[in-house]
């Protein structure tokens, strides 16, 4: 039941995602982008299986893990992607801001005089 | 010993931050980049002396045998692109002193290009799917930095391409990275090609290495998907453009050659014909994307497309010998690429300008400057004996070895098209006459510097030039490197064997 929330809530996300990074205004492409950080961060969650109250502990009598655990590495690497992602959108709230201030719109269809 | 892997990243690290703590002597920042550049450059080599003896270098960091901690890998394809950046990372510094202006130097331009050069070294020498991730993330925070930085209208338009469709690739990387981290249960490379083959749910596979190539194909900018280069490219300070043009996308190529000779060989046919139809049209699009430009600049950054697409196809046709062509087709367009923006931004010093039109006269006016831009020009279009005729000649050789004649065709084409639009370039910069519209151009900036700053300009020029030559006449050596680093990706065992510590 918990898998088939989550994995509707990571297909939710990188829908809302695409949509938003296909609009004009900057700051729905920002929000876009949020979007499909976070969705990929909770599919990496997903992956190290969703168990309540099983760490991956071994207990004390005996040898090996014992099914059902959850696996520690996929937190660890979202852990890690997080506070990457956490960085680069603040750089980029700033950017877009900067491009707002010195191009006067925020109408990407306008902003092309590069391409 | 093994602890020289991690030095190519350690360096830059550490002369970035003595830039930091000296954040008031920015006079200083300059001289102690390019002595950084020197020493990455020493031990780069020291590097590659090393791998030469010992076929394959790899060191488990922090003392997690692989396949549980991080691993870092030198193997012979990891040490010749760490020496390119080193020697790129060489001549941007000596030409960044006769070109970055005060301004940028003031917001730190020295650091964040040693933090770039870090984040490339990273990716090429880490044996870990998530950590190139990270190694990436490095590499991109920095670069957006240096793109924006000094503010102008075009560059943040630019910016904003450039940001957004690279964090859109990351976005997709980092979903791809969970997803082979679930089937696979593994992210060490070395282990993914031992577990990779034996994986029974061949689709999952199938759709995993999609989103690879499509993260590393945005990187890349390989067709469909390289809209964002030639709206950004050339934007920022020449000497920026050169490092980002030279390096950046190969970094893309490099990682699409590791995945899919290593890793994602369970389904040649599928995979690589995707990249092969993909290769073809990056080389048409490119080249003609060229052909209509006005912009010297915006030629040059369109030519960087066409190029990916015969280093894509060397990777496609997944033969030794194609292979060691795309290596060989790396080492020789970073070099080539670079040295073309350098000369750009001289004639910008000239003339003040890119546009093809309001130029013209240089070679009547600087003679020396219109050989040099020859030398990487016609090694670009592929003129023998200079560096690009090799490079193009292994790819199409191995092309026509594995019958793959109309992609033949179509690179042989593109190399004619490669040669026109170098020669309208160098009719439109050097060879006619000025038009008298625009001839009233007084502010020559480059007359006007001191000789110290034309030798830090000219020098890379000619360095990298010089290069090229022996490239094309002493090809040999380069490419029996090319060819080791093909035969270590097209046979894994060395590298497995090496990173798993199986004897």
């Amino acid at each position: 039941m918990m898998i088939m929330i989550i994995a509707f809530i990571i297909g939710l996300f990188y829908a809302i995602g695409t949509y938003l990074i296909l609009r004009r205004s900057l700051v729905k492409v920002i929000f876009g982008l949020f979007f499909l950080s976070h969705a990929a961060n909770l599919l990496i969650f997903s992956i190290g299986r969703l168990v309540k109250g099983f760490p991956a502990f071994i207990p004390l009598d005996s040898e090996t893990l014992s099914e059902p655990f959850a696996d520690p590495l996929p937190q660890a690497l979202i852990l890690t992607a997080i506070v990457i992602s956490f960085g680069v959108q603040a750089f980029t709230i700033v950017l877009f801001k900067r491009v707002y201030q010195t191009a006067g719109t925020d109408d990407l269809d306008k902003l092309k005089s590069t391409d | 010993m093994e602890q020289i892997v991690t030095f190519p990243v350690i360096t830059p690290l550490f002369f970035a931050i003595l830039m930091l703590f000296l954040w008031n002597k920015i006079s200083l920042h300059k001289y102690i980049n390019l002595f950084a550049s020197v020493i990455s450059l020493i031990i780069s080599l020291w590097l590659f002396y090393l791998v030469n003896e010992n076929k394959i270098i790899s060191l488990y960091v922090g003392g997690w045998y692989a396949p549980f901690g991080i691993v870092m890998v030198s193997d012979f394809l990891s040490a010749i692109m760490v020496v390119i950046t080193a020697i790129i990372g060489f001549v941007t510094a000596m030409y960044s002193i006769g070109t970055i202006d005060p301004y940028r130097e003031k917001y730190l331009y020295y650091p964040l290009l040693q933090f770039l050069l870090m984040g490339i070294n990273g990716a090429f020498l880490t044996g870990d799917v998530f950590n190139l991730y990270v190694w990436f993330e490095v590499m991109l925070i920095s670069s957006f930095v240096l793109l924006a930085l000094g503010g102008k209208k075009a560059q943040l338009e630019g910016a904003i391409k450039y940001v957004t469709l690279n964090l859109l690739a990351s976005s997709i990387f980092l979903a791809a990275v969970g997803l082979l981290y679930g089937l696979a249960g593994t992210l060490n490379m070395a282990d993914l090609a031992q577990k990779i083959p034996i994986i029974k749910q061949k689709e999952l596979v199938d759709v995993i290495s999609i989103l690879f190539m499509a993260a590393f194909g945005i990187k890349a900018a390989i067709f469909p998907m390289f809209f964002w280069l030639p709206a950004s490219y050339h934007t920022p300070p020449v000497v920026v453009s050169a490092i980002f043009a030279g390096l950046l996308t190969k970094v893309g190529v490099y990682s699409l050659i590791r995945f899919f000779t290593i890793i994602f060989t369970h389904n040649v046919e599928f995979t690589h014909s995707i990249l092969l139809v993909s290769s073809a049209l990056t080389m048409l699009t490119g080249v003609l994307g060229a052909a209509v430009q006005n912009d010297f600049r915006k030629i040059l950054s369109f030519h960087i497309i066409s190029q990916i697409g015969y280093m894509i196809m060397g990777l496609s046709l997944y033969s030794p010998l194609a292979i060691a062509g795309s290596v060989f087709y790396i080492i020789h367009h970073i070099i080539v690429k670079t040295n073309l923006f350098f000369v750009s931004g001289i004639v910008k010093k000239i003339k003040g300008s890119y546009l093809l039109d309001e130029l013209g006269g240089i070679y009547k006016t600087n003679p020396m400057i219109s050989l040099l831009f020859f030398i990487p020009a016609f090694s670009l279009a592929g003129i023998p004996p200079l560096s690009g005729f090799w490079a193009k000649f292994i790819v199409i050789k191995s092309g026509i070895e594995k019958s793959q004649y109309l992609l033949v065709g179509v690179a042989l084409f593109v190399g004619l098209l490669t040669l026109f639009s170098m020669t309208k370039i160098w009719n439109e910069v050097f060879w006619k006459n000025e038009s008298n519209k625009f001839n009233n151009f007084q502010n020559n900036e480059y007359a006007n510097s001191t000789l110290y700053k034309r030798f830090m300009m000219l020098c890379p020029i000619i360095v990298l030039a010089l290069i090229t030559i022996i490239i094309g006449l002493y090809s040999q050596p380069f490419f029996e490197f090319a060819n080791n680093a093909a035969n270590q990706l097209i046979d894994n065992s060395i590298y497995k064997n090496s990173v798993l510590g199986l004897k």
